[in-house]
């Protein structure tokens, strides 16, 4: 496998704030590779620095061979880039649209006349091609700056939060336009979520990221293994009681977060009578059980001990502490 | 200068459609040369000035179009970061003075445009205009104002992070850049402590060369005035190039 992203100790520092944190890692060619973390863990902030938007305080990183530093033009010229914020022109047409990224990169004008053809049927906004994008909705947009990022036949794509704000049809539209775009023109696709469902879907490796530091990086499938088999959520106004008595051999892990007791077991459909017996002769009172799957979120929940959601809500506080100070 | 071009392209295809902004930057002048120009005509003489009040104005509102345009057209850039816009252009492996200038011909263009129908409204109500060459040296002089002041447009979005000081930059600059030029009053007829600060205002060599070109008569040499519009548009373009590439998104 060739290296399309090469990594080695990227921190970046906003006025004392640590935004990323000497993060290191590979992508490999032809992977949809995901950055999986809460708002605010530095995804964007790692984004902007891999595509020569932003330099780095310390570290060093590779695209497609060639540094980031030492050679801007020559990075961007080799990625497409989709911002997390709309960055299309609204008073021009779609086509429009596409004819000046393409005359920015440099791409004569019979290539590029056939390209913008070609990759708006791709993304099937060749009906509304001539239309202003002040009219598209907001799914249209987004693939209308999905086939701008490809107009250069970039070998690496990155794609910022992509389907943020869409609704849930149209994401899932979104995410098979990625899907086979990456399968049918072999370019390396990075994109940022915040989103577990996505990462899961669409990523072939994920780094979760969480105050600017890689925490874990693997499959989704690989990751959701770690937890150690299926989950068992049990609620109980004596949470103590359940981690006590379920402290058998046949259970991997048993853990509390909030009023919650999160079990993790393989098979656990077969253990969920035991499990119920053996809280009932203890005198253990339960008010709810679940079982389901492990998704990433529980993942991110193992490896941070909590949720994307109360980590997201605990980044906003620390902005806006932060905002303060820099303010007075 | 392909990509100079492609931004250029994008600017005036924008203004092209926007008909509201066009119809809109010439109703202020207009209504200046209907209200100041008919209205004081008869009242003031203008010794030695060409004949009348009305045709000393025109020039100067030719003026005041292209500085409002220009100015407006430079500020935009700020709406080009709030829409996200910008950041297209900037992680493009284009050079950011190639942006710079693109956005520069594309404002003083406008600028220009502007100007010149201002131009052709007067001639149409009957503005002397019979010297082709004079007609050319007042062209010459739209396009310097017009490329300063786009770049100076430009300078200031570059330091601004919204809209919200626009109104301010309109008000406190703009507003006495054009109301100290001379495009309303010959400069020879200030009071004494006024006429320096006229000297010191750029665009009063732009009205004055204008001035010189549409009627035949100014007040300052117009070699000067091209010499100092000229300086000044180079200085311009410069800060504006030096204050651009250091803009952050």
């Amino acid at each position: 496998m060739t290296v399309a992203i090469h990594i080695e100790n990227l921190t970046r520092r906003f006025n004392g704030l640590i935004a990323v944190d000497t993060i290191s890692f590979d992508i490999e060619a032809g992977e949809i590779f995901g950055l999986l973390g809460p708002n605010g863990a530095g995804k964007t902030t790692t984004l902007s620095m891999l595509s020569t938007m932003l330099k780095p305080t310390s570290g060093s990183a590779t695209v497609n061979g060639i540094d980031i530093e030492r050679d801007e033009d020559g990075v961007r010229k080799s990625i497409g880039i989709v911002f997390q914020d709309q960055s299309l022109d609204e008073e021009l047409t779609a086509w429009e649209n596409m004819d000046f990224h393409g005359r920015l990169y440099r791409i004569p004008a019979d290539t590029r006349k056939q390209r913008i053809s070609e990759l708006l049927r791709l993304v099937e906004l060749e009906d509304r091609q001539h239309d202003i994008v002040k009219t598209f909705s907001g799914g249209m947009r987004r693939r209308l700056e999905i086939a701008r990022g490809l107009l250069h036949h970039p070998t690496v794509l990155f794609l910022d939060e992509p389907t943020l704000g869409l609704d849930p049809q149209t994401r899932n539209h979104l995410w098979q336009y990625i899907a086979t775009l990456a399968k049918e023109k072999g370019i390396t696709i990075i994109l940022t979520t915040h989103y577990m469902e996505e990462a899961d879907r669409l990523c072939n490796r994920i780094a979760i990221i969480d105050h600017g530091k890689i925490i874990a990086l693997d499959t989704p499938q690989n990751l959701k293994d770690g937890i150690g088999g299926d989950v068992v959520t049990i609620r109980s106004p004596d949470p103590a009681a359940i981690i006590r008595v379920l402290a058998e051999p046949w259970i991997t892990r048993v853990e509390q977060h909030n009023d919650d007791v999160i079990v993790s077991l393989q098979n656990a459909e077969q253990h969920i009578s035991t499990i119920v017996t053996l809280l009932n002769t203890n005198q253990v009172p339960i008010e709810s059980i679940a079982i389901h799957k492990p998704t990433l979120e529980d993942v991110f929940l193992s490896f941070t001990g909590k949720t994307i959601r109360e980590e997201e809500a605990d980044n906003k506080a620390n902005m806006r502490m932060y905002q303060k100070m820099v303010r007075h | 200068m392909d990509i100079v071009y492609t931004i250029w392209l994008r600017n005036m295809k924008r203004y092209l459609r926007s008909k509201s902004r066009i119809v809109g930057s010439i109703a202020m002048p207009l209504f200046f040369l209907l209200f100041l120009g008919v209205g004081l005509n008869s009242v003031i003489q203008l010794p030695g000035l060409g004949e009348s009040y009305i045709v000393f104005l025109i020039p100067g509102m030719v003026a005041m179009s292209v500085l409002f345009t220009s100015v407006f057209s430079g500020i935009q850039i700020i709406w080009d970061k709030q829409f996200g816009f910008l950041k297209e252009t900037l992680v493009a492996p284009v050079s950011r003075l190639e942006i710079m200038s693109g956005q520069t011909f594309g404002g003083a263009t406008t600028a220009v445009f502007q100007g010149a129908l201002i131009l052709i409204l007067s001639v149409l109500v009957g503005f002397p205009l019979s010297n082709p060459v004079g007609f050319l040296i007042a062209l010459a002089f739209m396009i310097l104002i017009g490329i300063s002041f786009t770049a100076f447009g430009i300078a200031i979005a570059s330091r601004m992070e919204d809209m919200t000081g626009f109104q301010l930059i309109m008000n406190f600059v703009v507003f006495p850049i054009f109301g100290l030029s001379g495009a309303l009053f010959p400069i020879s007829s200030l009071p004494a402590w006024m006429i320096p600060l006229t000297l010191l205002d750029p665009l009063t060599y732009g009205v004055e060369g204008i001035r010189y070109g549409l009627t035949g008569v100014s007040q300052i040499n117009p070699l000067v005035c091209g010499a100092v519009i000229g300086g000044f548009t180079l200085v311009m373009t410069i800060l504006g190039a030096f204050l651009f590439r250091k803009i952050r998104i």
